[in-house]
């Protein structure tokens, strides 16, 4: 489905059905230098059990026009607006990542339009290491290379994938290297500069889900620590041996867990 | 920390997609023989059949043991996934019809597999799919052949039996010029001497047949996809209707809307495999699995042998000329430097300074090379391709393919390169005493 953000033509995957009024509506938010389609194995389950799938592609990213947004404030405010577009009241709200996020601080901005909040691989702060930033500001594979081999778990890195036939890290690195130039650190930067996390975290009145990959070593579980004390109304499902990319470790399992999470 | 992390080749070979056994440890793949796979629940049942999970379902579409297969040879091409296929031959079929219909048009070199020759001259033209064949080496000739109607380049690493090597950087620059994607068969080299996708190739097949598997047990294949091409963007936009736009057979899916990077290969499991049938057995799955295994082990000696061979014949009296790249003769032999640094496979003709007859006491007077049509065997191999696998190509062809009444294939097999020379020696000296 394609809809006009912000002056922008968005796409947004709804998971193979169109969206029905009245129904509960899912939001999915990918993360840095991603698109919607790392949703995949979590987002058409509920577009095929009674819910409306909004799996979007941020400005800049995917199929989606524009430019990225500059800070994790932008891409909240930005959700706002595509529930608007989307003549979407209220949602569930998933992010992973960057997306995590966003989600964290368009639950804290938009109390009403959040019904339920489930941060996937969140880190408060999150940190980006100087290395990583750097070969990002310059547009160096390398930095495609570095995310790839912290985001996956040493036993995926070789393999064993749910999907038959494909290859995790293959797959995770063509889907970083179809971001355009310069989406990769604006991404990164948004997320290191965004300080507002814990504060965020004491403003959610909706319940929270934190997914945590139990082996990230891009946003550590133990940083998600600060953010648990701080949401009031917060459940934790850990995965074992998980990395970051837990929606492609662990497809049922994430599913699962929103599952869970949306139907309570 | 600051060092990317990822395993080489190598490693790849052995470890790529096998994970232990979680119920058995069993540190082997195992064998999966198994047509199906119970649901938990009905919900998952239909979650499964929906692709809104990932899992076994039926062993047509896919199956564990072949699974650890695909993500080892989508590991060591550099691509996104992979789907085994019953032969070389169906790998290329689905590849085809995967993205083209009737009143489409594929460009070939003409440089190819009496197999793949078939399919695209004499059969695929009764569904609707016509190809023209032009010369791997001329990049005008591929430029003009390309028409309104175009949807795919193919060609191979190393031409058959010329061993004309493929300039993959160039062909690719101008197939995604029009917005079209490479297919490259890279049977011949496997991805130990080349990975098609660094140089811009969009989608790979391999009979598995012959150096995957290596040791002539099996009938195999698989396609590869890079993830790279962009179906529905640029000027491939309109182009993959299949790929684009809703597909009736399954629930009105996009494929590029539900894959960024997998379309192709949703598609074609989506709807080749499941509809054409021509899937990989988990036998033949585990025996390609064994043979991946010793796979850089194996090609370094295969070329090494070869080179060996091919250095022998090109400096013997009765040979008139040895086609094979590694040597400075060969026309493609800086190509090959370039795109082919670990050596040019193992596979390769040479002529005879004699007639047929002296072609065929040769043939016969080999004794450790055993004569039959397979490459790629552990095991050496010779055939004499005018009278075999390319018998049904005119003079003509036959002229333009390179090959002549004496030219004689060798696939150069793991024995002891001082006894393949002494047979062939041997062989050499007994053809040039046979009366002409
Ligand atoms: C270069 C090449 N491509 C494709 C094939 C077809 O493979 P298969 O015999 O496994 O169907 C062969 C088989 O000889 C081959 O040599």
């Amino acid at each position: 489905m394609h809809l006009t953000v912000a002056g922008h033509d968005t796409y947004v995957y709804t998971g193979g059905r169109a969206l029905v009024p009245g129904q509960p509506s899912i939001l999915f938010v990918h993360g840095a230098a991603h698109d919607h389609s790392v949703w995949a194995l979590q987002s058409r389950y509920f577009a095929y059990h009674g819910s409306n799938v909004l799996a979007v592609d941020l400005p800049g990213h995917g199929r989606s026009a524009g430019a990225p947004l500059p800070s994790v404030e932008a891409i909240a405010d930005w959700l706002v607006a595509l529930l608007d577009a989307a003549e979407v009241p209220a949602a569930a709200v998933v992010g992973h990542s960057m997306g995590s996020l966003a989600s964290l601080e368009f639950a804290a901005r938009a109390a009403g339009r959040v019904r339920k909040v489930a941060l996937l691989g969140p880190s408060v702060p999150m940190p980006v290491s100087e290395a990583l930033l750097d070969a990002a500001r310059r547009d160096d594979h390398v930095a495609f290379e570095l995310i790839n081999g912290w985001s996956h778990s040493t036993p995926r890195q070789l393999g064993g994938n749910q999907v038959p036939g494909m290859w995790m890290t293959g797959a995770a690195m063509r889907l970083l290297e179809r971001s355009p130039p310069g989406v990769l650190f604006a991404d990164l930067a948004a997320c290191h500069a965004y300080a507002a996390g814990l504060d965020a975290a004491a403003k959610v009145a909706c319940p929270a889900l934190l997914v945590l990959g139990e082996r990230d070593l891009m946003a550590p579980a133990r940083n998600a620590q600060a953010l648990v004390t701080a949401l009031r109304d917060v459940r934790v499902v850990t995965l074992r041996g998980a990395g970051h990319a837990l929606m492609a470790e662990q497809p049922d399992a994430v599913l699962d867990a929103l599952r869970t999470f949306v139907q309570q | 920390m600051t060092q990317p992390k990822t395993h080489r080749f190598d490693t790849l070979s052995l470890h790529a997609g096998a994970v232990p056994d979680p119920t058995t440890g069993a540190r082997a793949t195992p064998i999966y023989q198994s047509a199906s796979f119970v649901f938990p629940d009905s919900d998952h049942a239909a979650a499964l059949f929906n692709m809104e999970r990932a899992g076994h379902v039926y062993s047509r579409i896919s199956n564990p043991t072949v699974a650890v297969f695909e993500e080892r040879i989508a590991a060591l091409e550099g691509g996104v996934g992979a789907i085994a296929t019953a032969s070389g031959q169906a790998a290329l079929h689905l590849a085809i019809v995967t993205l083209l219909g009737t009143g489409q048009h594929i460009v070939a070199s003409r440089s190819l597999y009496g197999g793949s020759h078939n399919l695209l001259d004499y059969t695929l033209p009764r569904f609707g799919i016509e190809t023209t064949f032009v010369d791997a080496r001329d990049l005008d000739a591929w430029r003009a052949a390309i028409r309104p109607n175009t949807r795919l380049l193919f060609g191979e690493t190393l031409g058959n039996p010329g061993l004309e090597v493929l300039d993959i950087p160039r062909v690719a620059a101008l197939a995604h010029e029009h917005g079209l994607p490479l297919l490259v068969d890279s049977t011949f080299t496997t991805p130990y001497l080349v990975q098609p996708f660094a140089h811009g190739a969009d989608l790979v097949f391999h009979s598995a047949t012959k150096f995957l598997s290596g040791h002539g047990v099996v009938i195999g294949g698989v396609v590869v996809d890079s993830g790279r091409f962009d179906w529905d963007a640029g000027p491939a936009r309109g182009k993959f209707p299949t790929l684009s736009e809703p597909y009736r057979g399954f629930h009105d899916m996009v494929f590029t809307e539900e894959s960024t990077t997998g379309a192709f290969l949703l598609r074609a499991r989506r709807e080749g495999i499941r509809d054409f049938g021509a899937c990989m057995a988990p036998f033949t799955a585990f025996q390609i699995l064994q043979g991946m295994e010793t796979l850089p082990l194996r090609m370094a000696k295969h070329v090494a042998n070869a080179q060996r061979v091919a250095s022998f014949l090109a400096a013997h009296p009765f040979v008139e000329s040895v086609g094979y790249p590694d040597l400075p003769s060969h026309p493609d032999h800086a190509l090959a430097a370039r795109l082919l640094p670990r050596g040019s496979g193992a596979v390769f003709s040479f002529s005879i300074k004699g007639t047929r007859a002296q072609g065929r006491k040769l043939i016969e007077s080999l004794t450790l090379f055993s004569h039959l049509a397979n490459v790629g065997d552990a095991k050496s191999l010779v055939i004499h391709p005018a009278s075999t696998t390319h018998f049904r190509m005119s003079a003509e062809d036959l002229r333009r393919a390179g090959i002549g009444e004496g030219t004689i294939r060798l696939s150069v097999g793991l024995e002891d390169p001082d006894d393949l020379i002494e047979d062939l020696s041997r062989a050499l000296h007994a053809a040039g005493k046979t009366k002409p």
